[in-house]
């Protein structure tokens, strides 16, 4: 019918967008390189955001991806299946680029009278560029190349305060220890390899299926175990966490929004894809010998404890953030460790809502941070002491953003929280592990209250210092923030097509 | 839609109120919060239905909407109104505007924000009494709490920390209890319920209950444990001896508007879910565990009015008495006959009238004085008639004279408790009784000393007359609490259809 069709890689405009977007980044640097022209900048970086953004949502609900609808074209593979746009990766896209429209509007103020400016917003566009490409990717070298080009860019906008010590140390150790991790993630690729002699996902599961794996079992569960590393280490995951909040402390604050909300879901993708595509559950437990969901289990209880933990004792806003968002990976975790042989969609249908619902709310949370940061007003909880007196519209959002990271109705958190725990007990039929989990869930839930509480308590309760100057209302950062509230709001009447989309990209996935 | 248009003008008017400027906040607030008092009022008038929303009923204002599928549980946006719920939206909707007005005087630092959070919980508290989902429901419940904690955290009094957080701590802690134990309970009944759906869930009980073991308990101990669960989870937000603690601290340290929506709204919030949850929905566990739920009642009532007899804080006195009030409510509710639960319905509109009234007038008071020690003041009468006669007219109304409110809640629910059928349960009822003694001693004690006698008060400020506005609530309260007095079938006839259900097991 169609009189002129689309051709196949069309499929990936969101991540042909930003990359294009990067590049127009590159093009004005290079005309005028020293431009400080912020608003032509974020202007341009917000709209190939926005635009990514829209095309994401307009093939998610045009079927693109799910071979049920009719006239749908069903799961498009581009180059070979090295890439496949499923609702898996536009779900995921339209994480990502939410982040970055976000991330981009609030950096606006954040960057007034700082240099690099160009290479700034140009290398955040190329970071997304790289999440959405791992979102598509189906082959271990697509997700490695797309991973790469998400880190490098990281590793350098961790570091963008040249003149600050703390920024250039938590760059250096970013990116040391980002530098093993890729070690270990390819190394883990070079194995599973050798077991099988496939590097796309679909083939690697079919090879495991008619036995071509069976004499390697040993390699391809290193293999695996070494793939399940390099993941953890993107996903901020005990117990390669420890580069997290010194990373999120050191760099300045959108960027720690950045990594922690949209940065976390592209290693979440390149989990959910690899093992539920490559390594499925039915066959692999008789060659490697073990049930990788078991590692899972573990994965997600520890961390989410020690982020929960850790997060109780910080002093400084910004690291109780950073460990709270490591107990957050903690939750999503729960996804992958409630597969079972016969299905889970559930369980990971919620931990993709979850990664969307925290999208906002973690974003809008360090965006506060970066606020705060502007003002100058310091970083511990009492430096944030009477806030709300001076700035109750950013402090009312931040209170939004606590209680929904908290799980407390009626925020979204408390919705895809809520899902995760009901996912975790249906899973516990299959698994009883699962049980430790959801139990584990709730206690970190209740033990969080008491941290996130402690901040609404100092905004809000806390009388404010007798001098602190008045604060200004950055134009940028204000509208990101509220955006995000009402976001983090807006989403719980919304939550039909939400739980409809990320159930919808679960099931592509598990079935 | 008449539901969602309350919610949605509270919603849009708390938010509307937060970004306007203080100096206006106020009397926007009010404005706007007529708006819902004068729609519930409409309702009030214009109600059509019978029944229990929850058991065999038809439900007013209805609204029934998909909300989310996910695998075989569905969540739906289901809203009604029946004869026990009708009531105590509308007593909800004019003791909020009421509230706003009392605050003009006392509350002088961000307006906006502060009349905002009340619009807010305005909102939410009529949702709780209106929503059928358990989601929609629990969402709205837990939603109250927020704004309370930051009324009670930056208006409060001096130790307002301290109490605004163990307001916090306590009640959430009962509700996650509450609520684990209700999505247990779900799961529990397996195919016999495909939502969360209040009126399902009821009927799933009622005609059947759960079948099968759960987690490998039997299904009589599992019963069981979510009725006590339950009942724990909400005895807290009533708040029953010995979870009682919380509320003297939140109570005293709170400004007045938020006493008043705390001792008039949100306690009920607990007795409303006692009788919606567990009354409705376990009438075998409501006969097992009759004996230990009304020595719990009983000694609710005595150990409260005890308190109260020991404050020397006239804000303390009536906070405690709420804690031995809310005891005759939950005795009338065990004692599960149509006078009781009727009459325990009857008391909880009562009761928030009657409360809210005292509050306003403590706060009056307390607004001229500075003062709110019964040690420090006398003869207050002389300086300030109006308020003090409103005051003396309140105390009366919760000793329970008769012509007015307090007298035919209390009534009826005594009457309903000597014909209950648990053991000792007339024994329990004259107990209880007993504390009207007690409380009739408090109240005059606390009188005779601060508005009676020669004028005489220890505080540097000039007492006069307090400002319209202030006494202007108080008789629009006084008039419904006599109005309910002498004519308590306006809404006792719609409480008693809606209640009757729920003694015969489901059917009229």
């Amino acid at each position: 019918m169609a009189v002129y069709q689309l051709p196949q890689w069309a499929a990936l405009a969101p991540a042909l967008i930003l990359a294009l977007t990067g590049l127009v980044l590159f093009l004005v640097d290079s005309i005028s390189p020293r431009s400080t022209d912020r608003t032509l900048l974020a202007g341009t970086a917000a709209v190939g955001a926005l635009a990514s953004l829209g095309v994401a949502v307009w093939f998610t609900a045009a079927g693109v991806g799910t071979p049920t609808i009719d006239g749908g074209e069903g799961v498009i593979e581009v180059f070979d299946g090295q890439f496949v746009v499923d609702q898996l990766a536009l779900y995921f896209t339209i994480v990502v680029t939410i982040v970055t429209a976000l991330i981009v509007v609030a950096s606006y103020d954040y960057l007034a009278g700082h240099t690099y400016q160009a290479e700034y917003y140009s290398l955040v566009v190329l970071a997304s560029t790289g999440m959405a490409t791992v979102a598509a990717a189906n082959s271990l070298v697509t997700i490695f190349i797309a991973l790469e080009l998400t880190s490098l860019p990281s590793y350098a906008l961790v570091a963008i305060l040249k003149d600050n010590r703390g920024s250039v140390e938590a760059g250096l150790k970013y990116f040391l220890i980002g530098a093993l991790s890729s070690a270990i993630f390819v190394y883990g690729i070079s194995l599973v390899y050798g077991a099988t002699g496939v590097l796309q996902l679909d083939s690697i599961a079919e090879v495991i299926a008619d036995g071509g794996a069976d004499g390697f079992g040993g390699l391809l569960g290193l293999g695996i175990l070494m793939l399940l590393g390099g993941i953890a280490f993107k996903t901020a995951s005990v117990p390669f966490h420890f580069w997290a909040p010194e990373a999120y402390e050191g760099a300045p604050a959108p960027i720690s929004a950045f990594l922690s909300s949209a940065s976390k879901a592209a290693g979440f993708v390149i989990a959910f894809r690899v093992f539920n595509v490559a390594f499925p559950l039915g066959e692999i437990g008789s060659v490697i010998g073990f049930d990788w969901t078991v590692a899972f289990v573990v994965l997600a209880i520890v961390t989410m404890t020690v982020g929960n933990f850790a997060a109780a004792t910080q002093e400084n806003v910004k690291r109780m953030l950073a460990y709270s968002s490591i107990g957050h990976a903690g939750y999503a975790l729960i996804g992958l460790a409630g597969l079972s042989a016969d299905g889970g969609e559930l369980v990971m249908g919620a931990a993709l809502m979850h990664l969307l619902v925290y999208g906002f709310m973690n974003t809008g949370a360090f965006l506060f941070v970066a606020l705060a940061e502007h003002w100058g007003v310091g970083r511990t909880f009492e430096d944030y002491n009477g806030l709300s007196s001076q700035a109750p519209v950013a402090c009312t959002a931040m209170a939004v953003f606590l209680f929904s990271l908290a799980g407390i109705p009626p925020f979204g958190g408390f919705f895809s929280k809520y899902f995760l725990f009901t996912g975790a007990l249906e899973a516990a039929t299959a698994n009883a592990a699962m049980l430790a989990v959801a139990a584990a869930l709730v206690v970190n839930s209740a033990l969080s209250l008491y941290y996130y509480s402690r901040l609404v308590k100092a905004l809000w309760i806390e009388d404010p210092p007798a001098t602190r100057d008045r604060l200004g209302q950055p134009t940028g950062l204000y509208a990101a923030i509220v955006v995000a509230a009402v976001m983090t709001i807006v989403i719980l009447p919304g939550f039909g097509p939400v739980a409809e989309a990320a159930t919808g990209a679960a099931e592509a996935l598990v079935n | 839609m008449m539901i969602e248009a309350l919610i949605a003008v509270a919603l849009i008017g708390a938010l509307v109120t937060f970004v306007a400027p203080n100096r206006v906040a106020g009397k926007l607030a009010f404005a706007i919060s007529l708006v819902p008092a004068a729609l519930s009022l409409w309702m009030f008038t214009a109600f059509d239905g019978s029944g229990n929303a929850l058991l065999d009923g038809s439900l007013a204002f209805e609204s029934h909407l998909e909300w989310i599928q996910l695998g075989e549980y569905s969540i739906e946006w289901f809203v009604g109104l029946d004869g026990i719920s009708l009531p105590l939206v509308v007593m909800t909707t004019i003791l909020c505007s009421l509230a706003i007005l009392s605050s003009w005087t006392p509350i002088d630092s961000r307006e906006s924000q502060f009349y905002g959070l009340v619009l807010f919980i305005e909102a939410n508290l009529i949702g709780v009494f209106s929503a059928l989902d358990f989601f929609v429901w629990f969402i709205f419940w837990e939603a109250v709490l927020i704004p309370m904690y930051l009324l009670i955290g930056v208006w409060g009094g001096p130790d307002r920390k301290y109490a605004a957080i163990k307001f916090f701590v306590y009640t959430n802690v009962a509700s996650l209890l509450m609520f684990g134990s209700f999505i247990a309970l779900v799961f529990g009944l397996g195919d016999a319920v495909t939502s969360f759906a209040l009126p399902d869930v009821a009927d799933a009980m009622v005609n059947g209950g759960v079948q099968s073991s759960v987690f490998g308990i039997d299904p009589g101990t599992f019963t069981a444990l979510v009725f006590i669960a339950l009942f724990l989870g909400f005895a807290v937000k009533v708040p029953v001896v010995p979870f009682h603690t919380w509320l003297p601290d939140a109570h005293v340290q709170a400004p007045t508007p938020a006493s008043v929506l705390l001792a008039g709204v949100l306690l009920k919030m607990g007795t409303y879910a006692l009788l919606r949850f567990n009354f409705t929905m376990f009438p075998e566990q409501v006969e097992t565990y009759a004996v230990p739920i009304a020595a719990v009642a009983v000694i609710s009532v005595i150990y409260g009015a005890m308190l109260a007899l020991a404050q020397t804080d006239l804000k303390r006195i009536v906070a405690y008495s709420s804690v031995s009030s809310m005891g005759y409510v939950i005795l009338g509710l065990i004692a599960y006959t149509q006078f009781g639960v009727g009459g325990a319905t009857f008391q909880m509109v009562s009761h928030g009238l009657i409360s809210g009234l005292m509050f306003m007038s403590v706060g009056v008071i307390y607004n001229v004085t500075h003062t709110r020690s019964v040690e420090e003041m006398s003869g207050l009468a002389d300086r300030m008639p109006i308020a003090v006669g409103i005051l003396v007219a309140g105390a009366f109304g919760y000793m329970g004279l008769p012509l007015m409110s307090g007298f035919h809640g209390e009534f009826t629910i005594f009457f309903g408790a000597f014909q209950a059928d648990f053991a000792y349960a007339p024994l329990f009822t004259a107990l209880a009784m007993f504390g009207i003694v007690i409380v009739a001693g408090y109240l005059l004690f606390a009188l005779q000393r601060t508005v009676f006698g020669p004028y005489h008060l220890e505080t540097d400020y000039d007492v006069g007359r307090a400002p319209l506005h202030d006494i202007a609530p108080m008789f629009v309260l006084l008039a419904l609490i006599i109005a309910l007095g002498v004519a308590p079938e306006l809404i006792f006839d719609m409480i008693t259809d809606a209640v009757d259900p729920i003694l015969n097991g489901g059917d009229l």
